[in-house]
């Protein structure tokens, strides 16, 4: 990773590699909705309402995967001083709070029709809540931090910190009694019908490359305004 | 229950959040790196 450390370097990785994440990405995911919707069967037991699985079920894996993102990015940061991961952590924060909204609304969406109540105060539920809430506190924190011209050390904590989340949202479907059905999809294999997981396999793989994109995007933007900030300070010295 | 209202809110959710966070990150790194090529360009 220390390969990438020099901006110059990162950056003639990253152009090309936008373009080619979004537009995959953006391929994948209209493919995968359009089976989702039309090509996938109906579930025996949940009826229609399944399909909101393949937009619920990749914001759920990016909401956890941009938080785990963050605490890789912070624990860089913080032990290593790597000059880029800071910026990664920041560029993660936003989509990763978007796709967390994103998982919770859809996951009421979902619920209204097969639980018969859009909300339940569960382990699931809440610990994802309590993501959001995480993913807000990190926002409002780094903001603060550049404005007073930190060096992001007590973002990168928090980052750190919040990461004990993450095993309580996987595991809270073991720990507690809940709603919230247990996990589908595991190393060894699946108990979803291969009718309706391929398209959820190819709407996780677009949207993680769509994540990806945007995550490059708005480094990208980080850098160049960091470059036009150090230009001003020699100017103005 | 009709279950589609619900899955069309859902999707519609997810796809406008999911371009209005691209269309915005696109549209601020062109933004600051206009900016910063403009900025090269005065030295």
């Amino acid at each position: 990773m220390q390969i990438y450390a020099n901006p110059a370097r990162f950056l003639k990785l990253a152009r090309p590699l936008t373009a080619w994440l979004g537009w995959s990405g953006a391929a994948l995911i209209a493919l995968a909705l359009a089976g989702g919707l039309l090509l996938a069967p109906e579930d025996y037991l949940q009826g229609d309402s399944v399909r909101i699985m393949y937009v619920h079920v990749p914001a759920a894996w990016l909401g956890m995967g941009g938080w785990t993102g963050i605490a890789i990015a912070s624990l860089m940061q913080l032990v290593w001083r790597h000059p880029l991961a800071g910026i990664a952590a920041r560029a993660v924060a936003v989509p990763g709070l978007l796709f967390t909204a994103i998982c919770l609304v859809t996951g009421s969406l979902w619920g209204r029709p097969t639980w018969g109540t859009y909300w339940e105060w569960d382990g699931r539920m809440t610990s994802m809540l309590v993501l959001l809430f995480l993913y807000i506190g990190y926002i409002a924190l780094s903001d603060a931090d550049r404005e007073r011209g930190g060096d992001g050390r007590v973002t990168a904590i928090f980052g750190l910190i919040g990461a004990i989340n993450i095993p309580i949202i996987k595991y809270s479907v073991e720990w507690w009694n809940t709603l919230h059905q247990g996990q589908s999809i595991g190393v060894t294999g699946s108990s979803i019908d291969s009718s309706m997981l391929w398209p959820l396999l190819l709407s996780t793989i677009g949207f993680s490359l769509l994540f990806g994109a945007i995550v490059l995007m708005r480094m990208r933007a980080a850098l160049a305004l960091a470059k036009i900030e150090a230009r001003m300070r020699r100017m103005a010295a | 229950m009709n279950h589609w209202p619900f899955i069309l809110g859902a999707y519609a959710f997810a796809l406008l959040g999911t371009i209005g966070v691209t269309w915005s990150s696109w549209s601020a790194m062109r933004r600051a790196e206009a900016e910063a090529e403009a900025v090269r360009r005065e030295r």
